[in-house]
């Protein structure tokens, strides 16, 4: 047939192919992410002092103009990193190449939609970036409201076009997302090869089709939340005014409606891919495979009704807040079976330390780490102190870039041979490893005792006596720099290789899922005739 | 008369006094971080006490928690190495240790829940408190005001970087804040000093209701335990008792536009006479002076 394998241009811009869309999501992931973290670079090195000194001198603009791009390029960061670069990596990299090849099915039930899905990436971007370049506060350009945008600081706060540009951006990434779980919902749920069961179904598979429902059941919330911000600023609603009976503080549950869920729509496939990986390098099966699932689901559900431990300050009545803070604790409970289970894994295994084996690992301890300073937030009592600090940035960037973005770099250093063929260089990747390692807790740990001091988050100068700590993590980002440098040389010698030089299966007989039965990289088309599992 | 009755007697009213003054004296505190400070600062009355000693509780639970984690991880990769078992086991189950897992996490959250709802429960439910004072948040600024004394009202704006900076200018600021304090005043920590200070007598049990002209800012002051939204639209309540005298610095808890970093809140804590007396003249020169947080 003439499409059978396409070739040029049309290859990528037509695809139906969800390995080429997977690559194409991972590489978008990829140049997103050097903008989020350059982005954060900058309030890094204006943070490393007090005074504001380092954005007027490197952007050539007014002290004034500083404050409010630190507050453009802390939004931006944050929007970026959640929703261009962890999303695309896991969900739409990840997700699209490896669940098809794990449940033994040839393609996703919508091969096309999903190009679509990709292809709305890239201009949902472009609006973002747009919006930093036109007005958003008065006489100042860019949307600094932090990626949680309250009202009014997002409707009267910023009367420019940057807003707007900005809320498109989120109507088109979130439109892209609800397709991509459409997708995932239908390949899962149809086309699992005969024989796989769901109780049989790999555990990645299974983070994909519980973050698939997450998906899809919040982001029409945010999508309303944001178009009434965007009927308040342009149609005279007053959804979140209260000179026209509205409420700032409905804004809020719509947002957290959505961004709960959101935050475990980041993790549960990072946990998919920790479960696989720990399995392989221990060459032992999961332990506790339902257990494990269900622990999933279990916080997946939970997880759409504590959205308020977001909002204990603003003023709550007393026994709301007592519920979300039950409730909220209850979720450390299906966490806490993951990581002993993860452990037992391990436990009486045979166990190889290489490099995805080493992000995994470190996942796992460091993600404890960002666990209990949230089970410490969950407390309202304690969480006055807390809220708005710098403690809870320590605590998510630790359930983040210590958490989901370790799982990414372990699913990269794991697939990339099977995608590519090419396996990457073993010693540098260590190297790499190691110093990403050391920086990110240098950069983040400090921030716990920042928090404590009262140090408040989203601020572009503080006074004299944070200084220590803070420069200590700025520090800390330098190290992760050169770490992230070194990964760029680690991949580029993998993917410029001459020749491909990877196995089928170069992990041995820990790696048991269906993808490693295939060549390296996998034929374009694959299970034309499906595998039967036993 | 007896001499020596006489004697002794004024020797133990003397000695009381200076014991009271020097007392006083040491509880005068300055409520700011510390330079490479580890913990959270310390608490001035009982409300940041609780949150203090229940941040402590939680510590040790964490570092336990996550100390085990980490020795079973670390025993983990030691004993099972693959040098040092080459033959993997095929154990995935073991219902046992499966309910222990979940059954101990859960008995760990209820401890947790035990102290916790309780700190809850008495952070919120507001006393009979003796007066009120109304704090409005602005664009970026912090407008007080006492209507239970006569409706005294000025807004407090930070004290900018070159004061700090210049001898001269940082000498009139002290000047007028001692003026405005009724006592000798010195500027502290840039970024944290205000031109004005909201003022309120220790030991005294005050009702603070919050609200914001503009956008979402949030009040707060660590040593006090207190710590809630400026919501525009919406009158927000919560209160405090100070048990020391002295100066107690906070800083806007809410993004609020690019000055969010420049909004302090300074609150200068005395003694109940010094409060009379400021009251006095606060109302002879900040009364229904026409200065509201939106003409400032």
């Amino acid at each position: 047939m003439a499409h059978d394998n396409p070739t040029g241009w049309r290859r990528w811009v037509y695809s139906t192919n969800h390995k080429d869309i997977g690559v194409m999501y991972l590489w978008f992931a990829f140049f997103a992410g050097l903008i989020g973290f350059g982005m954060s670079g900058l309030m890094r090195m204006e943070l490393a002092e007090p005074g504001v000194q380092f954005l007027p001198e490197i952007l050539g603009i007014t002290e004034d103009h500083a404050r409010h791009m630190f507050n453009v390029l802390t939004t931006g960061h944050g929007l970026i990193m959640v929703f261009f670069m962890v999303m695309p990596a896991l969900i739409g990299g990840f997700g699209n190449y490896f669940v098809p090849l794990m449940i033994g099915a040839p393609d996703m039930a919508f091969p096309r939609m999903n190009n679509v899905s990709f292809w709305l990436m890239p201009p949902a971007f472009i609006l973002l970036l747009l919006s930093t370049v036109v007005e958003g506060a008065p006489g100042m350009n860019g949307f600094g409201g932090g990626w949680t945008a309250y009202a009014p600081l997002s409707t009267v706060g910023h009367p420019g076009p940057s807003m707007d540009l900005a809320i498109f951006s989120l109507h088109v990434a979130g439109a892209s997302s609800i397709m991509g779980a459409i997708n995932y919902i239908t390949t899962i749920f149809n086309m699992r090869a005969p024989g796989m069961t769901l109780h049989k179904m790999p555990l990645f598979s299974w983070s994909i089709l519980i973050t698939a429902f997450l998906l899809v059941l919040s982001l029409p919330v945010l999508a309303g939340a944001i178009t009434m911000l965007l009927t308040d600023r342009n149609f005279g609603t007053t959804f979140f005014d209260p000179a026209g009976g509205g409420d700032p503080i409905l804004y809020q549950h719509l947002f957290w409606f959505f961004g709960h869920p959101e935050v475990y729509i980041m993790i549960l496939p990072a946990f998919g891919i920790v479960s696989h990986i720990v399995s392989t390098f221990s060459r032992k099966p999961v332990f506790g495979y339902l257990g494990m699932a269900y622990a999933m689901a279990a916080i997946g559900f939970i997880g759409f009704v504590v959205w308020a431990h977001h909002m204990y300050t603003v003023g709550l009545d007393v026994d709301t807040k007592a519920y979300f803070v039950a409730a909220t604790m209850v979720i450390a409970v299906p966490t806490g079976v993951k990581i002993f289970s993860w452990i037992a894994t391990m436990w009486g295994g045979s166990i190889r330390f290489e490099v995805p084996m080493l992000y995994a690992i470190a996942f796992i301890l460091l993600f404890t780490v960002g666990g209990v300073t949230g089970v410490v937030l969950s407390n309202a009592g304690a969480d006055i102190s807390l809220h708005d600090t710098y403690y809870v940035v320590a605590h998510f960037h630790y359930v983040l870039s210590l958490g989901a973005v370790f799982a990414i770099f372990a699913g990269l250093y794991y697939w990339v041979g099977k995608m590519s063929g090419k396996q990457y260089p073993n010693f540098l990747a260590h190297i790499q490893f190691w110093i990403t390692f050391i920086g990110v807790n240098l950069i983040f740990f400090p921030q716990h005792f920042l928090g404590l001091q009262g140090m408040p988050r989203r601020y572009v100068d503080y006074p004299d006596a944070f200084a220590y700590w803070n420069w200590v993590s700025t520090l800390g980002y330098k190290i992760t720099a050169v770490g992230v440098l070194l990964f760029i040389v680690v991949m580029a010698m993998t993917l410029f290789k001459k020749k491909k030089d990877c196995a089928d299966n170069p992990w041995g007989e820990g790696a048991t899922t269906l993808e490693w039965t295939l060549s390296s990289p996998p034929p374009f088309h694959q299970f034309n005739e499906l595998p039967k599992i036993k | 008369m007896n001499v020596k009755r006489l004697t002794a007697g004024i020797m133990v009213a003397l000695t009381t006094l200076f014991g009271f003054t020097v007392s006083a004296l040491a509880e005068e505190r300055l409520g700011v971080p510390h330079e490479k400070g580890l913990w959270l600062r310390e608490a001035a009355n009982d409300q940041a006490s609780r949150v203090v000693d229940f941040n402590e509780l939680l510590l040790w639970i964490i570092t336990v928690i996550a100390a085990f984690v980490f020795i079973l991880m670390f025993y983990v990769m030691w004993r099972y190495r693959a040098k040092a078992n080459p033959e993997p086991s095929k154990t995935s189950h073991n219902t046992l240790i499966e309910i222990i897992w979940t059954v101990v996490p859960i008995g760990v959250l209820v401890v947790i829940g035990f102290w916790s709802i309780p700190l809850l429960y008495f952070q919120d439910v507001v006393p009979k408190t003796e007066f009120a004072i109304r704090v409005t948040g602005n664009q970026w600024n912090w407008t007080y005001s006492y209507p239970d004394h006569d409706g005294i009202e000025f807004t407090a704006m930070v004290i900018p970087d070159e004061t700090f900076k210049d001898a001269d200018k940082r000498s009139e600021a002290e000047a007028n804040l001692s003026t405005f304090l009724g006592k000798d005043a010195k500027l502290n920590a840039r970024l944290l000093d205000t031109d004005y200070r909201l003022v309120v007598p220790v030991d005294t049990k005050i009702k603070v209701l919050l609200t914001a002209t503009d956008v979402i800012h949030a009040w707060t002051v660590p040593e006090f335990g207190v710590k809630l939204d400026a919501v525009p639209g919406r009158l927000n309540q919560t209160w405090f008792e100070v048990d020391h005298v002295g100066t107690y610095y906070g800083q806007c808890s809410e993004l609020c536009g690019k000055d969010h970093a420049f909004m302090p809140i300074a609150v200068e804590v005395v003694s109940k006479e010094d409060f009379a007396k400021w009251v006095e003249r606060a109302k002879a020169e900040y009364a229904d002076a026409g200065t509201t947080a939106l003409g400032r």
